[in-house]
């Protein structure tokens, strides 16, 4: 059951999406939200919507797998879109006692909502496509010059790695307590709101203790390897930018300049 | 109908995705009143996932589960109930202790039975003395207690609901001999006076060689074997086949055998061992 959450999930591949440095990939997807807020009308709206979709296509990731990482964030879709329907003002469409729907309302709302389901696959496409570790390790070199303003850096990176690596670890933990404790007779669905957070306690306590035997083990583990923070550490692997990355630099600049460019023209 | 029976049990992981796994197939099942079970098997040859079907905590995909002759997945309420007569230890059960008190830990199964005070009192204090807690230690703290410890006061607590089937997932797996032995020894004690069945996971085939009464062997999700231990263990081949090993008073013997000893294949404990070479010696016994 807990099992089925996907966070930053990663699908491994082959696509040229996949092999492009993270860091390519990184400044690309905040290029892709830039300017995707930039987008205006029409035009500059079906332009992203091609960007995104040959991105998609580029990457082989299935198109359910696409689908599903909108799915969670529906109702806040759905929210938004009422609200827009609702609350802009401007020509009326239809009438009802206090409730006008007016022509800009209905156009606010589904761009708001293409830009939102744009903005959530666009992002899920990047963590779709590179490993935890390659984001961090690229995120690591992005933020690199802060450093010398004593940015910790490689703290930063390391604690995220770690973040991410422990995620599905706690999950199957959590789901091993929830099991042992409904086999002592654990009832989690039923009761009123009170008795159901009480109920929440056999299953948190465990669960933090593990999380903090864990962390110490994994503290007393890195030490014994003798780690010492970034400094003076060499990588296995070496990020290097490659003419692919060249080429996505200037697929993202073009369509930088040409949504600035629409987008001072109206478009 | 026995006891406790299942049928055509098969659960199948995340079906139709690419992550789909056949956890078990087609297990056909069946334990009597006070049988002492074993389960032995690989990591990740379904052991695991076929007991949590026993107490209901997972749904088979196929196939169901019968205790006392009715289907404990007939309703919601059943199934809940259920978990109150088939105990179920997980491994590492310590890391389920979450009480302030070891008595407040193991009165947690029992209050949620709905018993009254006095009752999960006694429950609490009788459930202790099976695993060898002394009065003292009730109103300490389990996050104060050693790791054997810890885990007595994990197994008190699904016995103080007094099942009628007590299933351990490994219950002795990083202990020292001795507290291996002091907990198998407090297991059998339940056993004995309460005349529960139970069903125990195990990797140790000492342990299973010495107490069991009758073995399954998991292999890929199905049973690959069953019988007494003289019958599981008299196939050392196949065992060994499927990366299993026997006890090693059984390995002594084959080589024995294979020497040219007359020696049956079914040897498995020291003391049958030691009966026939004396007995090969002339009868004359001492040690």
């Amino acid at each position: 059951m807990l099992k089925d959450i996907t966070l930053g999930q990663y699908f491994p591949g082959e696509s040229v999406l996949h092999k492009l440095d993270p860091r390519t990939k990184l400044i690309l997807t905040f290029v892709y939200v830039v300017a995707l807020f930039a987008a205006v009308g029409p035009v500059t709206y079906s332009l992203m919507f091609v960007f995104l979709v040959a991105s998609v296509l580029i990457s082989e990731i299935n198109l359910k797998t696409i689908l599903r990482s909108v799915r969670p964030l529906i109702f806040i879709i759905a929210f938004t879109f009422i609200l827009n329907i609702f609350f802009t003002r401007g020509e009326p469409l239809v009438q009802l006692w206090i409730i006008t729907i007016s022509r800009e309302g209905l156009v606010t709302a589904a761009k708001m909502m293409a830009r939102l389901v744009m903005l959530i696959v666009g992002t899920f496409l990047l963590t779709y496509t590179t490993s935890p570790i390659a984001l961090t390790d690229g995120l690591e070199r992005l933020l690199n010059p802060l450093k010398k303003i004593r940015m910790p850096v490689h703290e930063l990176a390391m604690m995220m790695s770690i973040a991410l690596r422990f995620i599905p670890t706690l999950i199957e933990e959590t789901d091993k307590i929830i099991s042992a404790q409904k086999a002592r007779g654990a009832d989690f669905d039923s009761g009123n709101l009170v008795r159901r957070a009480k109920a929440l306690l056999p299953i948190l306590v465990p669960l933090f203790i593990s999380a903090f035997r864990r962390a110490e083990e994994l503290a007393v583990a890195m030490e014994s390897r003798c780690y010492h923070g970034g400094e003076g550490r060499t990588r296995m692997k070496q990020l290097k930018l490659m003419r692919r990355d060249a080429m996505a630099f200037i697929i993202g600049a073009i369509l930088t300049a040409v949504i600035f460019t629409l987008r001072s023209m109206g478009f | 109908m026995a006891f406790l029976e299942t049928r055509g049990l098969t659960h199948i992981y995340s079906p139709n995705t690419p992550f789909e796994h056949v956890a078990i197939r087609d297990i056909d099942f069946s334990a009597e009143k006070g049988e002492f079970l074993g389960v032995i098997g690989h990591t990740g040859s379904g052991k695991s996932t076929f007991i949590q079907h026993l107490n209901g905590l997972l749904r088979p995909t196929s196939g169901t589960v019968y205790f006392g002759g009715e289907d404990i997945f007939a309703s919601k309420e059943k199934t809940r109930a259920i978990r109150f007569k088939v105990g179920l230890v997980f491994q590492y059960p310590e890391y389920q202790l979450f009480e302030e008190t070891v008595f407040r830990d193991i009165a947690f199964g029992p209050k949620n039975m709905g018993l009254s005070e006095a009752e999960i009192d006694e429950r609490v204090r009788e459930a202790a003395g099976f695993v060898g807690l002394s009065e003292s230690v009730l109103d300490k703290s389990p996050f104060e207690l050693s790791g054997g410890q810890k885990r007595r006061v994990a197994i008190a607590g699904v016995i103080a609901m007094l099942p009628e089937v007590l299933i351990l997932d490994e219950p002795t797996a990083g202990l020292d001999p001795k507290g291996r032995d002091e907990i198998i020894a407090n297991i059998r004690q339940y056993q004995r006076s309460t005349g529960a069945t139970v069903i125990m996971v195990t990797h140790s085939m000492e342990d299973v060689a010495r107490i069991v009464d009758r073995l399954f062997v998991f292999e890929k999700g199905a049973i690959a074997m069953s019988g007494t231990p003289a019958q599981v263990f008299s196939r050392s081949e196949e065992l060994k086949s499927i990366g299993l090993t026997v006890p090693k008073v059984t390995m002594v013997a084959a080589r024995l055998r294979a020497m040219g000893l007359d020696i049956p294949p079914d040897i498995y404990t020291t003391k049958q061992l030691k009966t026939v070479l004396c007995a090969l010696k002339g009868g004359r016994i001492n040690a």
